[in-house]
């Protein structure tokens, strides 16, 4: 428990006070002079609405579309299953600047879809945190009732409830924890969104990250940063006390089975079948013109992009090949996944827990919002706290490597921890009991008891926090070294350079990206078939 | 950060599981992660503060490898290089690290950032006797000249596909003024002034044409011809410019003096754009010694670095930016095609830094809504 505790409180806590205070105590005496000012300005109430009504809209949606995914991608048996299941995580490893540059080339006024008149407009920024967020709900969702027992709800169907009723009544009931679970997750990704909005919003619409971002690397203006830095802690702590009271109010033992079989779909899954295929184009547009445009320049097809790619003398301004920097993306991504996976399920399991004292309760329940913290905090915010507070002995990490896989490593373990405690809390406590009052030792009660059934999350878990980490760019081009930068940062630096095997080196190496990702994440999710075989 | 042991005791199932699960992961994440913490700790810790120069910059400044080897070899020094995301980004960390400075020197401050980083008193004097003779006309005016060294510079400046005027038969469009008149409506794209560092560069070049008065109502003139803002220069440049790359459908932007030698098609050479020197504004670069650095000589040998000839002569290959040492030969391409501005569009460096947030509010209130 100590661990992350210390882990939060070093990487998170203190270099945002840090940073609060140079806004809020500048010279040693506190001044809060700017705030009436900042707060009254017209442009501060229109980019709060903003990004409220952006964001809630954007989880409303993302929602709605990804639990009928989920079910046709978990629950359903047909050909090119896995393939499809691979393909919702790609958006989540893309570069958000090429993810924009590629809505822009579908939709500006010269586009396939330019006849929509959609470039510009809030849709389009929508449309961006649909593509970006649909993989963790379906994911959290999916990871869920996959290993839901069909037992109810066959029970259900068997004594005259029409498929509707069963849905109702008794899956989305058990579902509901991990469905809130991932809602407050795409959430706090939609309201903390950056570079899309950047790209696609065309400057019109800013939203409390965009704001802080302008206001501190630009203007420096610290003091009305760290107003709406506040701001923006208050909303997110607000929002996930309403997420904790809804789920903790819902939450239920669930009975899980493993080898159950997957239906074939059927004329009762027409409607799930038809959202999730809109669904899927709404991904696979964009991917697709991604990946069409890395092998096509002006004059055709061609491969040369990618060839470019393992040559270090391709672009003289980098100082690594593409696949050098891959070298250094998995490397990192390994260890942040490690750091994310020891403390993502240590809180897990703590958080899981249902003591009887009420403080001991609080804390948990404390822990358990504080982890997700970092995930509604700007990035910008964090990265100059680190800075001004990570500057001496002992914490004189400012330009330490391990900086990257430790921010890396935050927004990663959120995600392991809210698709691991969904399924621990649903672990009947009676059966830890049984297994006590049996002579089983904690660990082998917990070992026959909490393993089996977590055993499959944790896998899921593991490459969802890997893909993360693979794609982190934020915190990652803050705080990379230039001559061990990762693909990412890469991709960043090719896009913003003129001439067209530039731009295409970073479409064939966003490709490589999300394709490397997809392959380690299946490589995980099929270690798992043996695993929970034997056990 | 080890657990206490009580806290162990308290969680055992805890620490089962974490265990587990770092041996299964840990076999394969030690087997790349150890080597990585080898190789890149040790240089930054292990070697003493007067052998290394830890230099703070953009993250675009690169330098080729042999160079850093030879600056090694001559120097004695090893140069670390800090990337702080754009320009404008790191000199506010500088400036926010006042008093625990991240490195010994500062490259990547342009002209636009210059008058607040000399203000904030961050940097350290330092003159170097390398400067070439013809770069004088860069150094920063009053104080500024002893403590920036001017390194290298861009220019800013509107590009036009050539291609599609021809086929269109529209004569091509030569100034600012141009860019208002019906003639171009709806042809014309540039990155923002709030969220771009060329789109800034450009604001500032109407600024400095029409004046403090006239370039608000230059800018309403602008954006009733249909201009359109895009957030960053990528995309203005490889989405919505005709020869970007991107088949868009606006043939006028606001790019760089270096950006046509990279529209050459292959098998030619010519290329197929080119930039208008009289919508110019000139970004130069600086380097500086940081204030309570550990190792300020380094620093100093750094500078001098920058502008010896080799540097000079890798900066428009790694950096699409012009040497300040006019002696220095270009590309080959860069000397045919890549003209610079003979007089460039100017703002006073103090003028911008005191205006620049009212400015970007403003150019806002009138180009974002």
């Amino acid at each position: 428990m100590v661990l992350p505790v210390a882990f939060l409180a070093v990487f998170f806590v203190l270099p945002l006070t840090g940073m609060l205070a140079r806004g809020f105590y500048p010279d040693g005496t506190w001044d809060f002079s700017g705030v009436a000012e900042v707060l009254g300005r017209d442009r501060t109430i229109r980019v709060i609405g903003f990004t409220l009504g952006m964001a809630l809209a954007g989880t409303i949606i993302t929602t709605g579309l990804g639990i009928p995914l989920a079910y046709v991608l978990y629950r359903l048996r047909f050909p090119g299953r896995g393939l499809l299941r691979a393909i919702v995580v790609m958006p989540f490893v893309l570069p958000t600047v090429v993810v924009g540059v590629m809505f822009r080339a579908l939709l500006s006024t010269s586009g396939p879809l330019g006849s929509l008149g959609l470039d510009g407009t809030p849709w389009s920024i929508l449309l961006a945190y649909i593509f970006f967020n649909l993989a963790v709900v379906v994911r959290t969702v999916g990871g869920t009732w996959e290993g839901l027992d069909t037992r109810a709800e066959d029970s259900a169907a068997t004594l005259g409830a029409t498929p509707w009723q069963v849905l109702r009544t008794v899956t989305l009931p058990a579902l509901t924890p991990a469905i809130i679970s991932a809602a407050s997750l795409v959430f706090l990704f939609c309201s903390t969104a950056f570079g899309v909005v950047l790209t696609l919003g065309g400057l019109k619409y800013g939203t409390i990250e965009t704001e802080i971002y302008l206001l501190t690397t630009q203007f420096l203006d610290l003091q009305a940063a760290a107003v709406l830095s506040t701001l923006q802690l208050i909303g997110v702590v607000l929002m996930l006390v309403l997420a904790q009271r809804a789920r903790s109010s819902r939450e239920q033992s669930l009975r899980r089975s493993d080898g159950q079989t997957l239906r074939r779909p059927g004329l009762v899954d027409l409607p799930a079948l038809v959202i999730a295929a809109g669904a899927m184009v709404l991904i696979l547009l964009p991917v697709g013109t991604l990946v069409w445009r890395s092998f096509h320049d002006g004059d055709g097809f061609t491969l040369r992009a990618y060839r470019l790619l393992a040559e270090p003398e391709a672009v003289p301004a980098l100082r690594v090949s593409v696949l050098d920097a891959m070298e250094n993306s998995l490397r990192t991504a390994m260890d942040a996944t490690l750091i994310a996976m020891v403390l993502g399920v240590i809180v897990s399991i703590a958080v899981s827990r249902r003591p009887r004292r009420r403080s001991a309760r609080r804390f948990i329940a404390s822990l358990d919002a504080a982890i997700m913290l970092p995930l509604g905090v700007s990035a910008v915010t964090i990265g100059f706290g680190f800075l001004i507070t990570l500057d001496r002995p002992p914490l004189d990490l400012r330009s330490s490597a391990i900086l990257v896989p430790i921010a890396q490593a935050m927004v990663a373990m959120p995600l392991v921890v809210r698709t691991l405690t969904p399924v621990l809390r649903g672990v009947d406590p009676r059966l830890r009991q049984a297994a006590a009052a049996l002579g089983a030792s904690p660990i082998r009660a917990s070992w026959t008891v909490d393993w089996p059934v977590i055993a499959k999350p944790l896998l899921a878990a593991t490459g969802f926090a890997f893909a993360v980490s693979l794609g982190e760019f934020g915190a990652t081009s803050f705080l990379a070294r230039p001559d061990r930068p990762t693909v990412p940062v890469v991709i960043f630096d090719l896009i913003g350079r003129p001439g067209v095997d530039n731009l295409q080196m970073a479409l064939a190496a966003s490709v490589l990206l999300s394709v490397v990702t997809v392959a380690v994440m299946s490589l995980v999710e099929r270690l798992r078939v043996q695993g929970v075989g034997q056990l | 950060m080890h657990t206490t042991t009580s806290a162990y005791a308290r969680s055992r199932s805890t620490g089962t599981l974490a265990l587990a699960l770092a041996a299964g992961l840990g076999l394969s994440a030690c087997s790349l992660g150890s080597t990585d913490d080898a190789s890149s700790d040790s240089g930054a810790t292990v070697d003493s503060a007067t052998s290394e120069v830890v230099v703070v910059s953009h993250d675009s400044f690169t330098v080729p490898e042999d160079l850093l080897t030879q600056f090694t070899e001559e120097t004695g020094y090893e140069a670390t290089i800090l990337g702080s995301g754009d320009g404008g980004e790191m000199t506010n960390q500088i400036i926010l690290t006042k008093g625990s400075p991240l490195g010994d020197a500062v490259f990547g401050i342009d002209n636009t950032f210059a008058s607040r980083a000399v203000d904030e008193g961050v940097l350290a004097a330092y003159a170097s006797p390398d400067l070439p003779d013809g770069a004088a006309d860069d150094q920063l005016s009053g104080t500024g000249a002893d403590l920036l060294t001017p390194i290298d510079f861009g220019d800013v400046c509107v590009n036009i596909d050539d291609v599609w005027f021809a086929e269109e038969g529209i004569k091509p469009p030569s100034s600012l003024e141009d860019l208002t008149d019906p003639m171009y409506e709806g042809l014309f794209v540039t990155p923002g002034a709030n969220t771009s560092s060329p789109g800034l560069a450009f604001m500032l070049a109407t600024v400095g044409n029409f004046g403090e008065d006239g370039w608000l109502d230059y800018w309403s003139d602008l954006m009733a011809n249909d201009a359109r803002v895009t957030s960053g220069w990528s995309d203005a440049y490889s989405v919505d410019f005709t020869a970007g790359g991107g088949n868009g459908d606006r043939p006028i932007v606001v790019s760089y003096a270096s950006s046509p030698p990279f529209t050459i098609p292959e098998g030619e050479t010519e290329p197929t754009t080119s930039a208008l020197l009289d919508t110019c504004f000139r970004q130069v670069e600086y380097a500086g010694v940081l204030e309570g650095a550990n190792n300020p000589e380094g620093a100093q040998a750094f500078i001098d670095f920058l502008l010896s000839e080799p540097m000079q002569a890798a900066l428009p290959e790694t950096m699409y930016v012009y040497p300040v040492d006019d002696a220095v030969e270009l590309p080959q391409a860069w000397a045919e095609f890549a003209d610079v501005a003979a007089e460039p569009i100017v703002v006073d460096p103090a003028q911008i830094d005191a205006n620049r947030e009212t400015w970007v509010r403003e150019w806002a209130d009138i180009a974002t809504q």
